[in-house]
């Protein structure tokens, strides 16, 4: 028998395998081994990448260092994306471990925000929750918490502690009892092939006449290029940590169920892998 | 309108019946049989009793019910003597009926059942042809068979004349049952299902009705010859089916369908009026493969249906010319059966609360109506007490009939309690009746005015053993200022077994002797049906019924009562994403698990200021922190130490206990604050557990969460309980599970019950009862049955501690007792005033602790009041009508009647309170159990 809560802790638990390698314009002292680890899907590039900065910076030389960023296959790694998100929207047909591409010279000004410290990832992830709460429950959830709550929220996510975050994030996974759903469902929708980094829209988990929406709902209504014509040939995957949700999956229990710990629902459009 | 009623049978197979005008169930007169199945018509019902026999109840009414009889005197002329009675050999009988084929003697004319009596003795036609014949109402003719004449003639060789008597039904408004013996064909086996219509067919005989039945091998049975003039019919014919039917149905005109065992259903096709039996069948498929069809119910023009998983559907497109129909529509409600009444009216019995409900707005335009509406009419016997006071719930609980008939009138005449006692109330012992013989409820239904109810309670109510004052449970006790009160939440009486190991072997047996004495509680809030039938119950669209408010507020809540739609659990878009996530896991973790991890586990501290039962004396509630560390080791067990900081003469000291030794963790919720006790093996030795309280209950359900999940990581339990866990039931009604270890009965170190692990489940209960392969039931203190539904967590326990699905709300209801004592002075009487060495006047069962009415809390916080206090007459020993109880002396036995040497008495006053909650239980409707047991099936099938 499996039960809804063991998707919460596979999600929180899914991991990608991945190759750091320092750029090759790097100037090292000597030779930068590789580093592999396993990332958290749910958390963030810099949040978890002590170790990885620590490895290369013992190979290379005080001056020649300056802000860490990453890159995979020539494309900057946005830190404020969820490392699940970035892996599905950019890697996620290509072969594990994933690779990515250490620099410490070139910060993409245009591309990247600055990640100075984790102060500055602990308040883009709680403007997150807030901002996901505000959809859910007007704000009235997150406001109702103490400080220290919200300090759980983030701790739990930085120590990797599924027990600690969602024992706060229970709480803002409700919804009074009288209604079927939240107010609206925080998602944002991120395509490869637009210039648009990512739509996001009010969208109500249940219909006027009742019925819960489904994905399938919701992508018709603010994607509708990400699904495949009635008669045509699926041309995208529709992917959420690493797994494609059947467009019937009703929204509500996505966003219960699927959320990142920032509350949002990521929803990657790939392009359908063509071998 | 003396017969439009609507007719239903309750869960006790009592049948009642309620009238257009009226808003009061009634209880049919008969109250010696227990009914299963009714089908009314307007002029009767007829209907299927526990002993499987056929019954039909025809109402009164003015025009009588009358047969004629006759028969023929045949003579021939001899030449000797004249017409004699000597034929000739060839000749028919000398008497005979009309044909003259049959043999007919006037002693030989039997009536056909016991059913039917003479109206007067046998007398001669004088008339043929309506006309008076004058010569005694002979005929005469040249030979049999002849045309006959009423003038003799020269060769009239023979004559006859014909004798008439009149029977008469007379087993009007009573249930008359079906005789069987006559029957030709004596049936294989009994009657399963019956369905009664067809009045519309043909007016010709005079109230025909066609009368089907089912049989419990499924075949159909047709009954002949039912109408007005003869209500019972004569005969059953087989009808031949192509499937196995347990169910039928036949509406008032030329409708007939069948429920098949497979779940499709069958429709006779070719019923009029020259062929009410119909020609040939045709088959219709259920609305969907996987639910068959469990019940039809046709009327006219319609035709509903309850499918297997309790939805309810309406077929489109039904005529005389189609009977089949064409189409399924799917109704809301969920529903264990539903009835088509006159005007194609439609009642049901609602599945989740087993009410009667009336669909309304059906009109001939709009056939499938608008909305179920719950009848909410209480039964007669509500209405006698109906004013009387707030404390009606309780009061109905406890007083059997006669009890109050006494109570209420100064002078109760003979007739009037006799009246009373032929309609039991609903609230007479009902959950006894239920697991008795219908042999011992006849007994208990047939009480004359003189017998009292109570000595029945007390027969089967408790054994004597129960009534000893020392293991009745006092509900008084938690409030009471002893050493240790907590200690007796849970370990003390499996402490207690070694002692009396030769009384009781096992701990079960120990909890359920006191528990037993805790039963009189019955519920009865609102009555449980299992059948309805409108047959008879005339209702168009216009017409306004009462039938739908509580007249005593009893009843009330049933009215908000919604019908539930089930979810689909095992939705495949559910199915997928936990294939897809495993799928996952598999393909990006399988080869790299030797990979660092990028996030270190660390420890992890919650804190909290709580307060603590000091171990040392004096024993008080000390101010204290609390700290969890969570730490995971090398083989990535997690593990937990709770730190309790607390200051003893200004200096700083901390206790720790370790999460892995801890056996139980018990919610404690009495003395108005929110604490638990944390056990472990040694601190069960000393008898003193370690206590703590918070400030709220969502603090408690946090820590109590929060320690119960570390508890069970620890010790590497999660998720549901394993199909060999061994549950057990604290006295406080708690549940905890335990999983079994291989050495759990090593014959070396057996391992004691204080050592194993016990986890707690959300819900109460007071037995549970688990199998080996995984099914669990439990019975609440109410008597209603629970069952185990995978799931866990729920009550206190929330968030990750608590499976998302499978837990639903749950409650139960308990009495609690305090005694009523006085003692007998030459001047006043009795009073409430005591000799100073008395016990308190208003106290427990043992008398040494006071208990007042006002003093007097639940039993603890999860509880709350939900009636007044009432006296209960049920207690061992009888009572007397006010509910006294007489002895010599406090304390002693006390008996139900006051002799000359009784100087002290007592009453026993209940109050029932209750428990809400949630867990991982389902209810199973509808009747209260006390005990039950799993046996699994052997391994070897």
């Amino acid at each position: 028998m499996t039960d809804d809560k063991d998707v919460l802790r596979d999600v929180w638990f899914g991991r990608i395998p991945t190759c750091f390698t320092l750029y090759q314009d790097e100037i090292t002292e000597r030779e930068a081994e590789p580093y592999y680890l396993l990332l958290p899907r749910v958390s963030y590039l810099t949040l978890v990448t002590d170790k990885v900065k620590k490895h290369f910076q013992k190979v290379m030389r005080q001056e020649d260092i300056s802000e860490i960023w990453f890159e995979h296959e020539g494309t900057p790694l946005k830190w404020h994306y969820p490392i699940g998100l970035l892996f599905d929207l950019l890697a996620s047909s290509s072969a594990l471990p994933w690779n990515i591409t250490v620099h410490f010279k070139g910060f993409p000004e245009k591309d990247l925000l600055h990640c100075p410290s984790k102060d500055t990832i602990e308040a883009h992830f709680m403007s997150c929750v807030k901002e996901a709460d505000a959809l859910k429950h007007k704000s009235q959830v997150i406001n109702e918490m103490q400080k220290k709550d919200h300090k759980q929220l983030w701790m739990g996510l930085h120590n990797d502690r599924f027990d600690q975050f969602w024992a706060i994030n229970r709480k803002l996974m409700e919804y009074p009892a009288e209604e079927s759903g939240f107010r609206y469902i925080p998602f944002r929708i991120y395509q490869t092939t637009t210039e648009r980094p990512f739509i996001q829209k009010l969208f109500r988990p249940v219909a006027t006449d009742g019925q819960l929406h489904t994905l399938g709902d919701l992508l018709k209504e603010v994607c509708p290029s990400a699904i495949a014509p009635e008669d045509g040939e699926r041309k995208n995957q529709v992917m959420i940590h690493g797994i494609e949700p059947m467009l019937e999956t009703p929204l509500q229990w996505l966003s219960e169920h699927l959320s990142y710990p920032d509350n949002f629902l990521h929803i990657s459009i790939i392009p359908q892998p063509t071998d | 309108m003396p017969s439009s009623a609507l007719w239903a049978v309750d869960l006790f197979g009592r049948v009642y019946t309620l009238s257009t005008a009226g808003q009061y169930w009634e209880l049919c007169k008969d109250t010696q049989l227990e009914f299963k199945r009714v089908s009314a018509a307007t002029q009767g019902c007829w209907g299927i009793a526990c002993d499987n026999q056929v019954y039909v109840y025809v109402c009164a009414s003015d025009v009588p019910i009358r047969c004629q009889e006759e028969a023929y005197e045949n003579q021939r002329w001899n030449p000797v003597g004249g017409f004699c009675e000597k034929l000739l050999p060839s000749d028919r009988w000398p008497w005979s009926d009309v044909s003259g084929l049959q043999h007919r003697p006037l002693d030989g004319v039997a009536l056909p059942s016991p059913h039917w009596e003479w109206e007067s003795d046998w007398y001669v036609d004088e008339n043929f042809g309506g006309e008076p014949t004058e010569k005694g109402g002979w005929t005469y003719a040249m030979d049999f068979p002849a045309t006959y004449t009423r003038d003799k003639k020269w060769n009239s060789y023979v004559r006859r004349r014909r004798w008439i008597r009149y029977r008469r039904y007379k087993s009007r408004d009573t249930w008359a049952k079906i005789p069987s013996k006559d029957d030709p064909k004596q049936l294989p086996d009994p009657f399963n299902d019956l369905s009664v219509g067809g009045w519309e067919i043909t007016e010709e005989p005079v109230g025909h009705l066609s009368v089907w039945a089912v049989s419990l091998q499924g075949k159909v049975w047709y009954r002949e010859d039912v109408s007005h003039p003869n209500p019972e019919g004569s005969s059953w014919s087989h009808v031949d089916t192509p499937g196995e039917v347990v169910q039928i149905s036949c509406g008032p005109h030329d409708l007939l369908w069948v429920t098949l065992w497979e779940g499709q259903a069958l429709v006779r096709e070719g019923i009029n009026r020259n062929n009410p039996k119909g020609s040939s069948w045709c088959l219709v498929e259920p609305p969907t493969s996987e639910n068959g069809i469990m019940h039809i119910s046709v009327g006219v023009g319609v035709v509903w249906a309850v499918t297997k998983d309790r939805k309810v559907w309406f077929r489109r497109g039904v005529n005389s010319h189609n009977p089949r129909g064409t189409s399924w529509i799917e109704m809301v409600g969920e529903m264990t059966m539903v009835d088509v009444g006159l005007n194609d009216q439609v009642w049901g019995i609602g599945y989740e609360d087993r009410a009667v409900y009336f669909r309304q707005g059906i009109t001939p335009s709009e056939l499938s109506g608008k909305m179920w509406k719950a009848i909410v009419a209480s039964r007669v016997c509500d209405r006698s007490h109906s004013g009387s006071s707030s404390s009606l719930l309780s009061a109905g609980c406890f007083f059997g009939d006669e009890v109050r008939v006494s109570g209420d009138s100064c002078a109760p005449s003979d007739t009037d309690a006799s009246s009373e006692a032929e309609r039991p109330g609903p609230e007479q012992p009902v959950p006894a009746e239920s697991p008795e013989s219908p042999g011992n409820s006849k007994g208990s239904s047939a009480s004359g005015p003189g017998t009292t109810k109570t000595a029945e309670h007390a027969l089967e109510g408790a054994s004597p053993a129960d009534h000893t004052p020392g293991p009745e449970p006092c509900p008084g006790q938690a409030s009471t200022p002893a050493e240790l009160p907590w200690t007796s939440v849970d370990l003390k009486e499996p402490k207690r077994a070694p002692g009396h190991a030769a009384e009781t072997t096992g701990l079960s047996s120990l909890e359920m002797l006191p528990l037993g004495s805790e039963e009189p509680y019955c519920a009865d809030d609102h009555p449980l049906w299992v059948w309805v039938s409108g047959g008879g119950c005339a209702v168009e669209a216009h017409t306004v019924l009462k039938w739908f408010t509580a007249q005593s507020g009893l009843s009330s809540s049933m009215q908000t009562l919604s019908l539930s739609i089930t979810p689909a659990q095992t939705a495949a878009w559910r199915k997928q994403i936990f294939q897809q996530l495993t799928e996952r896991t598999k393909r990006e973790l399988e080869n790299f698990r030797h990979y660092e991890q990028a996030v270190e586990q660390s420890v992890w501290v919650k804190t909290g200021a709580l307060q603590w039962w000091c171990d040392w004396k004096p024993h008080k509630w000390v101010d204290v922190r609390v700290a969890l560390e969570q730490f995971t080791g090398h083989d990535g067990a997690r593990d937990s130490i709770l730190f309790i900081y607390y200051v003893v003469h200004e200096e700083k000291k901390y206790l720790h206990v370790f999460l892995n030794e801890v056996t139980t963790l018990v919610p404690v919720l009495n003395e108005d604050k929110h604490s638990f006790a944390l056990y472990t093996p040694e601190r069960t030795r000393q008898r003193w557990p370690v206590r703590l309280a918070t400030a709220t209950e969502q603090d408690m359900n946090d820590w109590l969460a929060l320690l119960n999940l570390s508890c069970c990581e620890s010790r590497r339990v999660l998720g549901r309980p394993s199909l060999q866990a061994i549950w057990s039931i604290t006295c406080k009604g708690d549940i905890f599970v335990s999983e079994p270890s291989p050495d759990l009965e090593a014959p070396e170190h057996p391992l004691p019950c204080d050592q194993m692990f016990w986890r707690q489940m959300g819900g109460h209960l007071r037995v549970v009862e688990a199998s080996s392969r995984g099914v669990v039931w439990g019975i609440g203190y109410d008597g209603t049955a629970w069952v185990y539904t995978g799931g866990y967590g729920g009550g206190c326990f929330q968030g990750l501690a608590s499976s998302t699905g499978n837990i639903y709300p749950q409650s139960d209801v308990k009495c609690v007792y305090i005694y009523e004592n006085q003692r007998w002075n030459p001047v006043t009487g009795y009073t409430s005033r005591g000799l100073p060495t008395d016990r308190y006047m208003w106290s427990d069962a043992t008398g040494l602790q006071e208990c007042t009415k006002a003093g007097t809390k639940p039993p603890s916080l999860q509880w709350s009041w939900v009636s007044d206090w009432s006296v209960d007459f049920s207690v061992p020993g009888g009572t007397d009508q006010e509910g006294w109880q007489y002895a010599s002396d406090f304390p002693s036995s006390y008996h139900g009647y006051k002799t000359m040497r009784d100087f002290v008495r007592r009453r026993c006053w209940a109050r029932k309170c209750k428990l809400v909650t949630s867990g991982p239980w389902l209810e199973v409707p509808p009747i209260a159990l006390r005990d039950v047991s799993i046996i699994p099936e052997s391994l070897t099938t």
